[in-house]
């Protein structure tokens, strides 16, 4: 094997590809068969943290495209996936559609109220903006515990459980290949339209919005098309959490749903759709983790394990700090670091391709 | 007709706290550019620490208010000096997040310390009612309102006539040249810092007695957003009207309307401000606009 000590294409195809490499395709090829062989192995209680992993990364790469692509700042992601689970549950419990479209169905819904929350983005921008889409969350969280006729306020709505050729999907292993499906298929989708010229419209828009309209960007309706995409994954992500639980609760989605969103695409890296996968699986995986421990240290040491969700409360906070001091570009950066390292190993005298993406 | 008396005293009264914990974030905002998720959080705090200082350590009110404060500024100077300082300059979602982050780690670390259970102890403000004609009033309600108005005035006097308060309002109107008239921006910051901590104490220590100390009070700090934007980000007097309207809005639909819609009719307000004149009824009129 030849020793790399750069990135050098010799053709348009190969630049252009999302995997040029043939250590990229690898690297792919050896998670991807993870990704195949993990429910064969794992219990379901791993499958269940792998469904909700699998969930979030398509919910932090539609916040993602918004806020750390488009650079619009928004605190109602909840609010978003609310609307997709409400959406698409009643759906399925009223008017018997299938699941499959009443899921694609609640993420166009969402997607439309997406784009009108982002109707003051027109006007607005940054910290404006931010209170705004808070005020949008507050609005639809109302909406949710107190329009009782179709929402059941605080009683929690049954789904019933997805059914394929006739077998029920109530299952963590059934389910586990929609999630992973869905996932693998935001990602491809969100990587296509960042390097389409609507992606890179976003960009232009988030770096610096007069220059972006000068070169001919119309950056109001490029902004609504970040809200409506944005959303929509939001909405597919929400969906798929009613169908997962095979219930839907107004708790799942507040405004905290909303900042642990914002916390996996900080501690991930914004803009990048790596960084939205490592950072769901982080935060998805952190508070199980601290939960497992106070479970193991119950009858040994019940005063700390007491005191634990109040730590993971606490940890939390402390993660995004210590990434937003240290790390701003997240997990992503992190993880092109590490790459970057190997990549021309032994020499050291050349970084290849940063970890952009 | 009482009725309405008692609504308005005890919306006053609930404006007035919200106007304490709006104030904070103004000054925050006026010094530095950050709106203050935690500030909601900092209220909490000060519910506490008054507990702490007054019931748990036994000290009287005086020394114990005395206290509270001193303990709350150190913990504002202390995340200001390790957590703000070095974002100085990042952009706007950092500095979101970083309060976000912080109201998440002092919820943490209140609640391993204090537990979820509500605490009582005697109020610093005397207990019983006042009689105003036909109606009868909490004592401790009433009096709030003269106790956040006189800390605000108090606030307002420090942005006009103090070094420290006009430093500040010139690192608000430009950084650069406030920088070169020998403006110390550290220091301005941790002053701004210290001055949220102070008028989020003395709301915590209204809440402390006026509603008890519970995991519950740092949910104020969301519902001071539609107060700052309605009175403008930048200005206490703003702030004290904003808060007025809010508190008062709030009781009298709580009441008249029902249906939980004072919770949400504030922040419908605040989608109308923002459409409407985002800066406020008496921010300055310089705004990022598209």
């Amino acid at each position: 094997m030849s020793l790399e000590c750069g990135v050098f294409h010799t053709r348009y195809e190969a630049d252009m590809g999302l995997r040029p490499r043939p250590v990229q395709r690898i690297r792919l090829g050896v998670f991807a068969l993870f990704v195949l062989l993990f429910p064969f192995v794992a219990g379901p209680y791993w499958l269940n943290l792998a469904n909700q992993v699998a969930i979030a990364t398509v919910g932090a790469i539609g916040l993602n495209l918004l806020v750390g692509s488009t650079g619009q700042i928004s605190l109602g992601h909840g609010a978003f996936m609310a609307i997709g689970a409400y959406t698409s549950g009643l759906l399925t419990l009223h008017l018997g559609v299938p699941w499959g479209a009443s899921i694609f169905a609640a993420a166009l819904v969402t997607a439309a109220v997406g784009a009108f929350f982002g109707l003051p983005s027109l006007r607005l921008k940054g910290l404006y903006l931010a209170i705004a889409t808070l005020a949008a969350q507050e609005i639809v969280e109302w909406g949710m515990t107190n329009w009782t006729a179709v929402t059941g306020g605080a009683e929690a709505i049954v789904v019933p459980a997805p059914v394929l050729f006739g077998v029920r999907l109530n299952s963590d292993f059934a389910f586990y290949w929609i999630a992973v499906l869905t996932a693998g298929g935001a990602a491809l989708f969100a990587a296509n339209l960042l390097r389409s010229r609507v992606g890179r419209a976003f960009e232009a828009v988030r770096d610096q919005d007069i220059a972006a309209s000068v070169i001919g960007v119309d950056v109001f309706r490029t902004k609504l098309l970040a809200f409506a995409t944005s959303s929509f994954l939001a909405g597919l992500a929400g969906a798929m959490i009613a169908f997962h639980r095979n219930i839907i609760t107004w708790e799942r989605f507040t405004l905290s749903t909303s900042i642990l969103f914002l916390a996996m695409i900080i501690v991930g890296g914004l803009g990048s759709i790596r960084g939205s996968f490592l950072g769901a699986a982080l935060i998805t995986l952190l508070p199980a983790m601290i939960d497992n421990l106070g479970r193991s240290i119950q009858d040994t040491a019940p005063q700390i394990a007491a005191v634990l969700p109040y730590a993971q409360q606490a940890v939390f906070g402390i993660v995004i700090i210590l990434f937003l001091i240290f790390e701003p570009r997240g997990l992503s950066r992190l993880w092109g670091n590490v790459k970057d390292y190997f990549h021309v190993w032994p020499f050291a005298y050349r970084r290849g391709e940063s970890g952009a993406r | 007709m009482d009725i309405f008396l008692q609504l308005t005293v005890s919306g006053l009264s609930t404006g007035m706290i919200y106007a304490l914990a709006a104030a904070g974030l103004v000054v925050i905002y006026k010094a530095s550019d950050v709106i203050n998720f935690a500030q909601g959080d900092l209220l909490l705090l000060g519910t506490y620490l008054v507990f702490f200082s007054v019931a748990q350590t036994g000290l009287p009110w005086s020394l114990g208010v005395l206290l509270t404060l001193l303990l709350a500024v150190a913990v504002a100077l202390a995340v200001e000096r390790l957590v703000l300082r070095p974002l100085v300059g990042e952009p706007i979602i950092s500095m979101i997040m970083v309060t976000i982050g912080l109201s998440s780690v002092l919820r943490g670390v209140i609640g391993a310390i204090w537990g979820p259970n509500p605490r009582s102890f005697d109020s610093f403000l005397p207990a019983g009612e006042l009689a105003f004609g036909p109606a009868t009033l909490a004592t401790d309600r009433v009096l709030s309102i003269p106790i956040a108005l006189a800390v605000l005035a108090g606030l307002g006097f420090f942005f006009r006539f103090t070094r420290d308060g006009i430093a500040m309002r010139a690192i608000a109107d430009d950084q650069q040249a406030a920088l070169s008239m020998g403006i110390s921006i550290p220091r301005v910051f941790g002053v701004a810092w210290g001055l949220a901590a102070v008028s989020a104490a003395i709301g915590g220590i209204m809440l402390a007695g006026i509603v008890g100390v519970s995991p519950n009070v740092g949910s104020i700090g969301l519902r001071v957003f539609p107060v700052v934007i309605l009175g403008g980000l930048d200005s206490i007097g703003g702030a004290v009207l904003g808060g007025a309207v809010i508190g008062l809005l709030e009781v009298y639909i709580g009441f008249y309307v029902g249906h939980g819609l004072n919770l949400v009719v504030p922040y419908v307000v605040l989608v109308l401000v923002l459409m409407i004149r985002p800066y406020g009824l008496f921010g300055k009129e310089v705004i990022e606009r598209v």
